[in-house]
């Protein structure tokens, strides 16, 4: 069975019990019913505040979590416990911290080499020495640093070993849970290009996880807005930016700081009253409306279901 | 003494900072000068390592135990703050300059109510009687927003939300009125909404109460926001100032440069991004040269060998780079031939 996606998620919920007292369980819903589709060699870029559910929805994606309910395809196959070790040949991912995601313990060499060696993709020791130093020039790394420990190097150098160790099985597919956002502004840009570089050589597909929404815009092919656990608005990445349709979306996008001073001078800033409600304790209906100046009463009484407005945008919202 | 009558509320002069350390001596800021208005609000911008903060505990002279001041002065309305001793000194934090930091979640003390440490500030600093003081305390978190602040008062910090926290560091800073606030990225931590309320709070209390502010981020998009005067730093010193539009219009600094084309552009967001090569430079062992050279596509021979000076682009802006020393010279030269 195939079909056009590489990736389709459907209706994944991903609720955590927490204990609140003696014998009390409550559930925070991180993810709360979450849809969407990637295509081979797409990069869709997934937005949010903290808290939103982004991260959980990513590694509730390569059954980090099992998921409470809801189904995730890979090539039209269900994952699945049986078949995920399998899978994550095809599906990696790339860690937001570079500091910790590496064994302090290990070599470069060993870090690469060890997915490697979980799915036996070598026949002699020569062979796998040699797909290391393969993926460590592809991921700009030097040569001769194959022997080194992760403290050796600068968080840029650290983000590319973790790549070159999601890029070790050959994966179609990477999620990748805001690789950039330890890093400083000029490493960014390297590491975002060597992201770009890297899909149209290899051509796989991105789940690229980030606050940033500059960063966002830039490598995004579509882009999905989630808040508390639900994607509100999912559209194409300049048609998103330009024409924001949900009013979280439209207040996300003009809290960013524009780093040019007479666009910041002409724009009037939609500041957004308030906290993020807690996830344990969500309001009724729409979980924006408590933030949002266009609530009316049929949001507190049913959640808006994310609708097609044409051209592939889809929103959320009783009211726009 | 001397004159107390000076045009400028701060001024810094030929700062060095270094840390000394088991691998030697860092030094984290290398003759850093500049002035400050009163109401001004002024942004240090660079990468981590840039010696921003260090400039920022500098002033502050809150560096840790490892940290020194090893050249320069700072100057507070034309009064040498190194002759303050200890009591004056912590007079100065708080009544004339206050800080507040990147991490709210860990510069406010868990096991006191923010109440009690707002009203701490206020009492080290002014006569006021207890009443007074809890008054004033509400009234500042009235003043940045915080609802119910009588009730808040009496809370914990782990009770409070990132953006709620940072409300009340900067109420604490403002009780007592300074004339001067050094924000150390004060939105670093906080989600974009968050930031967008908090810059808001600062821009209108700035208004309000006319204190000059030192923002010190390495966010370009917040420093085109907020500030009318920019630093921008890198490997311990200024590599260019000037007003929002010089640097981002017109910068000619080959780092600022970089660092412009280094972030999504904002009209054309397909555009490949430019990334400046190699890694920030390692303080402990700093080059002789200009601090940037070795990541720089344009560097000459003289920029290994000498640190370039500060020229005068205009009234408003200036760079420490060879490329605009040597476009001078070219200038001079043609116009005496011509």
């Amino acid at each position: 069975m195939s079909s056009e996606y590489l990736v389709e998620v459907k209706d994944l919920k991903q609720h955590f019990p927490i204990k609140t007292g003696f014998m009390k369980t409550t559930y925070l819903k991180a993810v709360d019913g979450v849809s969407f589709a990637i295509k081979p060699g797409e990069t869709l870029g997934l937005v949010g505040e903290s808290g939103c559910g982004k991260t959980t929805v990513g590694r509730t994606l390569l059954r980090l979590y099992e998921p409470t309910s809801g189904q995730v395809l890979f090539n039209g196959e269900e994952v699945t416990d049986k078949n995920i070790t399998a899978l994550r040949k095809k599906m990696q991912m790339v860690f937001q911290d570079p500091y910790s995601s590496l064994d302090p313990r290990m070599t470069v060499e060993d870090i690469i080499g060890e997915p490697l060696d979980v799915h036996k993709l070598y026949t002699s020791k020569a062979e796998r020495r040699d797909k290391i130093l393969n993926l460590m020039e592809l991921v700009g790394l030097n040569a001769e640093h194959a022997t080194r420990y992760a403290h050796e190097f600068s968080g840029g150098q650290r983000q590319r070993i973790g790549i070159a160790r999601a890029l070790a099985v050959d994966p179609k597919f990477i999620v990748c849970d805001e690789p950039v956002s330890a890093l400083d502004v000029s490493i960014q840009a390297q590491v975002v290009n060597m992201f770009e570089d890297l899909q149209e050589k290899l051509g796989v597909a991105y789940l690229f996880i980030a606050h940033d929404l500059l960063i966002v815009r830039h490598i995004s092919d579509r882009i999905a807005v989630m808040y508390l656990g639900k994607i509100v608005e999912i559209a194409d990445a300049d048609e998103l930016s330009d024409h924001p349709q949900h009013p979280y979306t439209t207040s996300l996008l003009s809290a960013v700081p524009i780093p040019d001073p007479k666009i910041t001078r002409q724009r009037k800033r939609i500041i957004l009253e308030g906290d993020v409600p807690s996830p344990m304790n969500m309001p009724t209906g729409c979980a924006f409306r408590s933030r949002c100046r266009y609530a009316t009463e049929k949001c507190a009484k049913e959640c808006p279901k994310l609708e097609d407005r044409g051209n592939g945008h889809f929103v959320a919202c009783w009211n726009k | 003494m001397s004159t107390n009558t000076s045009e400028y509320l701060l001024e810094v002069k030929d700062l060095h900072t270094s840390f000394f350390t088991d691998s030697g001596e860092v030094k984290a800021v290398n003759g850093v000068s500049f002035t400050l208005k009163p109401g001004e609000i002024m942004g240090i911008v660079g990468e981590s390592g840039s010696g921003k903060s260090v400039t920022a505990y500098s002033i502050m002279r809150i560096l840790a135990d490892t940290g020194r001041i090893t050249g320069g002065q700072v100057l507070y309305r034309g009064e040498d703050l190194a002759t303050y001793d200890n009591k004056k000194m912590a007079g100065f934090r708080g009544k004339c300059c206050s800080i507040i930091f990147q991490d709210p979640m860990t510069s406010l003390n868990p096991v006191f109510t923010v109440g009690s440490q707002i009203m701490e500030a206020i009492r080290l600093h002014t006569n006021k009687s207890k009443a007074e003081v809890k008054a004033r305390a509400i009234e500042m978190l009235e003043l940045v927003g915080v609802n119910e602040p009588a009730k808040r008062i009496n809370q914990y910090p782990h009770e409070l939300s990132g953006g709620m926290r940072q409300r009340v560091m900067i109420a604490m800073a403002l009780a007592c009125e300074p004339d001067i606030l050094i924000a150390d990225e004060p939105t670093t931590a906080l989600d974009v909404t968050i930031q967008a309320q908090i810059l808001e709070l600062m821009q209108d209390l700035q208004k309000r109460l006319g204190m000059a502010i030192i923002m010190v981020t390495h966010d370009l998009g917040v420093i085109a926001d907020m500030c009318d005067k920019i630093v921008v730093m890198y490997g311990g010193s200024i590599c260019e100032r000037g007003t929002a539009d010089d640097i981002f219009y017109d910068a000619r600094h080959e780092y600022t440069k970089g660092l412009l084309r280094s972030i999504p552009n904002v009209n054309n967001s397909k555009e490949r991004l430019i990334p400046i090569s190699g890694t920030p430079i390692n303080l402990l062992n700093m080059p002789k040269g200009c601090a940037f050279c070795s990541r720089c596509d344009k560097a000459m021979k003289i920029c290994l060998e000498q640190k370039p000076q500060e020229v005068s682009i205009s009234e408003t802006h200036q760079a420490a780079c060879w490329m605009n020393i040597k476009k001078m010279m070219e200038e001079q030269a043609g116009g005496a031939n011509a």
